[in-house]
């Protein structure tokens, strides 16, 4: 803090301290800045549109509730495991990982990871204007890419007990979306559009696409044994 | 336009908000001018969740989807369908199954109460993910909403835990292998798994103790926490300015 224009004086008598009634600072409010946009008062017009998003949830829950039955197996058995043994879908995607990574890496480190990465987005403090990522400096970055694109599958490809398809393809696949806006001279359209991304952005998608991946291989894709099956064959595990 | 406002009652919908039980209540009637509605925000409760007036563009179902407050609505739901479910509930073996089988067969509407709660977790939990996707792609993690985002993802975490715990309650082999693959992971966690899956389980596999756990976890820790969150969580949209809406157009000039 360089030099404050003001200073609160801190003091025991709160009638006394601080003397004065409000100080305007030149701070941004973000609701101040689109002062000049259309409004309408929030009652009635948000607060019916609340009210009605409740009931369409309920009802739509209701429906389901009335003609799908929620599973219900035999009483539990730890003399019976069952084959598959399977964990609740949304976290089929770490038990798919298992099949790659000892339990260290894929049911504590990467989770933690994830969850870590969720918490710094926002001070992160690269490139928080989430500027292109291709605007400027482009040789420099293309070797850092590609340094970090065969790093990454190098490091899927060889360091797991299976490739890991469902982290790499979708690597690739970014990666490919990624080099379209670099060596592309086009800038508008969707070429355009691909090249005003940022690098956050990609990191994202790419986690994005891989936990889908991974959670539904898992889901409908794995059977006894964790082996590979068709859901549309062989049924759903 | 002003219209005058009735003296005496004149509708159904006039003799039940002009009285002074009613009043007492919202303070404010259905009424219609701008005073009054701005009035029925501000001096009611609703200040702490919603600003006086919301720009026009961050109401429109596209801008959001409405993931985080459908997100609330069925966090509603499974608190409603939950207690309803906490009465016909012991958290004991075999106890515990046997009143999921009374939920089937003998509890009037059991089925539908058990499946609703049932869906509605599966749908928060997707509804939760899908917010927060949302939330990303329109950047609106970005300051001064960083810390809300934090909040988020600590109420998305809640959300599994709770959606995970609430998984062995109805103790059949769904839920008893379900649970057992994920506290094995617990094991893999360096120098303290096991003592970690030991407080979780009250044993070291998963029985009667951590059904019990699980149980006191599913209906009073974590509820209370995930309402706690969720209350500074929606606080603090409408401190930061509301729905992120992009970008402020560069003029500036009025630093």
């Amino acid at each position: 803090m360089n030099n404050p224009k003001y200073l609160l004086e801190a003091d025991d008598d709160a009638r006394k301290s601080p003397v004065r009634l409000v100080v305007v600072q030149g701070e941004r409010r973000p609701a101040v800045d689109a002062a000049d946009e259309p409004q309408v008062m929030t009652w009635p017009h948000l607060m019916l549109r609340e009210a009605i998003a409740l009931v369409v949830i309920s009802l739509a829950l209701s429906l389901l509730a009335l003609f799908f039955d929620a599973p219900l197996e035999e009483i539990a058995n730890p003399q019976k495991t069952p084959n598959p043994a399977k964990a609740p879908w949304y976290f089929l995607g770490l038990q798919e990982l298992l099949h790659y990574y000892p339990p260290l890496i894929s049911g504590v480190i990467l989770p933690g990871l994830v969850i870590v990465a969720l918490i710094v987005i926002p001070y992160f403090n690269i490139n928080l204007k989430r500027e292109a990522f291709w605007r400027e400096d482009i040789k420099r970055k293309l070797l850092f890419f590609w340094i970090a694109v065969i790093g990454l599958s190098a490091v899927f490809l060889f360091t797991s007990a299976h490739p890991v398809w469902p982290l790499l393809i979708p690597l690739w696949a970014i990666a490919g979306m990624m080099m379209i806006p670099a060596v592309s001279s086009r800038r508008t359209g969707w070429v355009g559009w691909l090249g005003d991304r940022s690098l956050a952005f990609w990191i994202f998608l790419w986690f994005l696409v891989a936990s889908i991946a991974l959670t539904v291989i898992g889901t409908l894709f794995r059977g006894p044994g964790w082996q590979y099956t068709i859901p549309w064959i062989d049924g759903v595990y | 336009m002003i219209k005058p406002i009735p003296q005496t009652p004149q509708t159904w919908m006039d003799t039940l908000t002009q009285n002074r039980v009613f009043r007492s209540i919202v303070r404010r009637g259905l009424s219609d001018t701008n005073r009054n509605r701005s009035l029925a925000i501000f001096s009611n409760f609703f200040l702490h969740i919603h600003p006086v007036k919301v720009n026009v563009r961050a109401i429109r179902f596209t801008r959001t989807f409405y993931l985080g407050g459908l997100s609330a609505a069925t966090l509603f739901i499974l608190i409603v369908t939950g207690v309803f479910l906490m009465f016909y509930y012991h958290p004991s073996v075999p106890r515990a199954y046997d009143d999921m089988k009374d939920l089937q067969y003998v509890v009037y509407m059991g089925p539908f109460l058990r499946n609703l709660h049932r869906w509605g977790a599966h749908a928060m939990v997707a509804l939760v993910l899908l917010h927060m996707v949302r939330v990303f792609f329109a950047g609106a993690y970005r300051p001064p909403r960083e810390f809300n985002w934090v909040l988020g993802v600590v109420l998305l975490v809640l959300t599994i835990l709770l959606s995970y715990t609430g998984y062995l309650l109805p103790w059949d082999q769904l839920a008893f292998w379900g649970v057992t693959v994920g506290t094995n992971m617990a094991d893999a966690v360096p120098l303290m798994g096991e003592s970690m899956k030991f407080l979780l389980l009250g044993g070291t596999k998963v029985n009667e103790n951590a059904l019990l756990r699980f149980y006191v976890l599913h209906c009073v820790l974590l509820p209370l926490l995930i309402v706690l969150v969720l209350c500074v969580h929606i606080w603090r949209v409408r401190k930061d300015g509301g729905v992120y809406l992009g970008d402020e157009p560069a003029s500036g000039g009025e630093e």
